[in-house]
């Protein structure tokens, strides 16, 4: 039997308290992840057991329990303290998948400052766009991404402190640089915060259309929505061995690659590393995992490996496997049941929504390619892109729309209160993407509402690589489209139109390349570069990216009465 | 073969390596994260305009851009 049991009877009987009474909290207590993710595992007897099974590329290995996640997170709050951190600070997490990042967000939100993990893979420029927004005050990072926090140091007077978690003594700190070791300051105690539900937790920084990114923030209450659906539809037990394989600079590597494991008191299996069919297969093997979380890229990915390298190993311990980031392919579901005997379940939310949204249930009937049906005690539906109302007819296609209220939804856009407010039409918070709903209830997936490149799950702002192109020296214009791709679903092409004096070539089309992955990042690069004389517009000299994504995609046009050259 | 195992080699460490990160012929690249499958694209460009030669998607495997001693054996294959 499923945690979840009848879906059907849990959406008659749901209420958020349910949640809230596992975790021992009442309205107005004080709330702090932090505490909740170690100290209150502690306190249940469970000290000892594992927490953290770590692995690295290279094969070295590190073990943490609950009780040393809970002194090792205390260690890293003071030393935070000390410096003078406080309430409120926004303290940027730019590391790897190691140990400290996972303890480093509890012992942020343990003194009460704002965690703000940013992908380790992000170039200087999205580094440095991402912590002047927030107006950072510290960043822990690690000696090899060193080099891109000093580039862009000067420009940040707010960051006061560059926090180094594997210094070498032989080397020399320069201004602003603190030397930390997690394992050398582990801390019985530490006076937790006394957080309350809305208190802020998270700023998670997402893609936007028009603008540069977005913080998503979120308080500490987001824990009562990602605790039971991780319970839920993670199926989560205590005797699992859960591996979730998302970066903790994602909001899936947070709300379920920390806080929800690790406040159900799991033991949870990081491997950080590239991808490596073998190597994921082995860490599956060796760990004896239970409980998957993944993507479809890298389900995608897996599948063009091949099916001959699964029966090279034992993985008979999986019993639930799950994905998030993209719409799961059809395929893709039947894929891994005929290969693992277990169909991956597909899960819909966003960084906005902080936890899982739309889902496919332990025990509900799979339809593959759907994104299934709502969580208890979330209000979904598709309303009319036009006049907001929901849409009853099956089959349809409208806006992915959710009532407001549930525990993990975002409090705001950092210092972007407009922006927010636009999230919002007749009573509905708009996720912006489309979908349809059949005669059963089941979603599914359309497209985006907007311009977001959704690229292996992760979005990229045509906006900020148009801007980033325009500073490369040869480029004049430029427009930044999707265009579909096998693995990640999407890829980022880029039309540009040259400068006087530049020649069109591979070398430069492979320049500007390397040129946005090292700005920006891996992601945001244009697998593909066009040379173009001119770039469609209106009237008004808005580029129309609309029509490029167009050709693209092989879709009709639409209306262009108001191309410039028309 | 050893010297296109170095221009590759120069060509990891100055566009891909971080701080501190050591590479030889043999570090994994791809399940070392050191290059994801994103960057692995432009990696096969410099390859394919390099060597003037046109690598398959489907032989542009992970496994096989996983070491500069891989991609070497990789691009020996078609060079003519």
């Amino acid at each position: 039997m499923s945690n979840i049991g009848s879906y059907e009877e849990r959406i008659k009987n749901f209420d958020w308290s349910i949640s809230e009474k596992e975790l021992g909290y009442k309205a107005g207590d004080v709330i702090n992840i932090g505490w909740y993710c170690s100290d209150r595992i502690c306190m249940m007897g469970k000290g000892d057991k594992p927490a953290l099974l770590w692995e690295n590329s290279m094969g070295e290995k590190k073990r943490y329990t609950y009780n040393d996640i809970r002194v090792c997170s205390n260690g890293i709050g003071t030393f935070l303290r000390k410096m003078g951190l406080k309430e409120g600070d926004r303290v940027c997490l730019f590391m790897d998948r190691i140990p400290e990042l996972y303890v480093g967000l509890l012992g942020i939100l343990k003194i009460g400052s704002i965690a703000q993990p940013l992908f380790s893979a992000f170039g200087d420029e999205a580094l440095f766009v991402r912590l002047e927004n927030a107006g950072t005050s510290a960043i822990i990072t690690q000696r090899k991404h060193l080099s891109k926090v000093r580039k862009i140091l000067d420009r940040l007077p707010n960051l006061k402190h560059v926090i180094i978690v594997d210094h070498d003594p032989g080397k020399e700190l320069r201004e602003r640089e603190t030397a930390f070791s997690m394992e050398a300051g582990q801390l019985e105690n530490i006076d937790i915060f006394p957080a309350k539900a809305e208190s802020p937790s998270l700023l998670h920084y997402t893609s936007g259309t028009t603008g540069m990114p977005k913080g998503v923030q979120h308080v500490h209450y987001s824990l009562i929505s990602q605790y039971i659906t991780a319970k839920w539809v993670l199926d989560i037990t205590d005797n699992d061995i859960y591996w979730c394989n998302a970066d903790p600079g994602w909001v899936t590597g947070t709300s379920y690659g920390i806080i929800a494991p690790w406040a159900l008191g799991v033991t949870q299996a990081v491997l950080d590393s590239g991808f490596s069919a073998e190597n994921w297969y082995k860490f599956i093997q060796n760990y004896k995992v239970t409980v998957w979380y993944s993507a479809p890229t890298a389900i995608r990915s897996l599948m063009k490996a091949g099916e001959q390298i699964v029966k090279q190993f034992d993985l008979t311990s999986l019993r639930h496997l799950v994905s998030v980031g993209e719409p799961l392919n059809a395929e893709a579901v039947v894929w891994s049941e005929k290969v693992f005997g277990l169909p991956f379940l597909d899960s819909y939310w966003q960084t906005e929504t902080g936890s899982i949204m739309i889902t496919n249930f332990p025990g509900m009937k799979v339809k593959p390619g759907s994104m299934g049906k709502p969580f208890p005690g979330i209000v979904g539906t598709i309303v009319d892109p036009e006049t907001y109302e929901p849409i009853t007819e099956p089959g349809k296609i409208g806006l992915i729309a959710f009532r407001p209220g549930w525990p993990a939804m975002m409090r705001g856009y950092w210092q972007n209160e407009e922006t927010y407010k636009g999230k919002f039409k007749n009573g509905w918070y708009l996720a912006g993407d489309r979908s349809r709903i059949d005669k059963d209830g089941y979603f599914w997936f359309v497209g985006r509402d907007d311009d977001i490149i959704n690229t292996a799950g992760h979005l990229v702002s045509p906006f900020e690589v148009e801007s980033a192109l325009l500073e490369h020296p040869a480029v004049a214009e430029s427009a930044v489209v999707s265009k579909p791709d096998e693995i990640n679903m999407e890829v980022v092409k880029a039309f540009v139109t040259l400068k006087p004096g530049f020649q069109v070539s591979e070398e430069l089309e492979l320049e500007i390349m390397n040129f946005i992955r090292k700005k920006l990042s891996p992601l945001a690069m244009p697998q593909e570069v066009e040379y173009v004389d001119s770039l469609p517009k209106t009237r008004s000299g808005k580029i129309m990216r609309r029509m490029l994504h167009a050709k693209e995609w092989g879709e009709e046009i639409g209306d262009i009465s108001t191309l410039e050259n028309d | 073969m050893e010297n296109m195992k170095d221009v590759i080699l120069e060509y990891v460490i100055n566009e891909y390596a971080e701080e501190d990160d050591k590479v030889t012929y043999d570090t994994p690249l791809i399940s070392g994260g050191m290059v994801d499958s994103f960057s692995m694209v432009s990696l096969k460009r410099f390859l394919e305009m390099k060597y003037k030669i046109s690598i398959p998607d489907a032989d542009a495997t992970p496994e096989a851009f996983d070491s500069v001693n891989k991609i070497a054996d990789l691009v020996m294959r078609f060079t003519k």
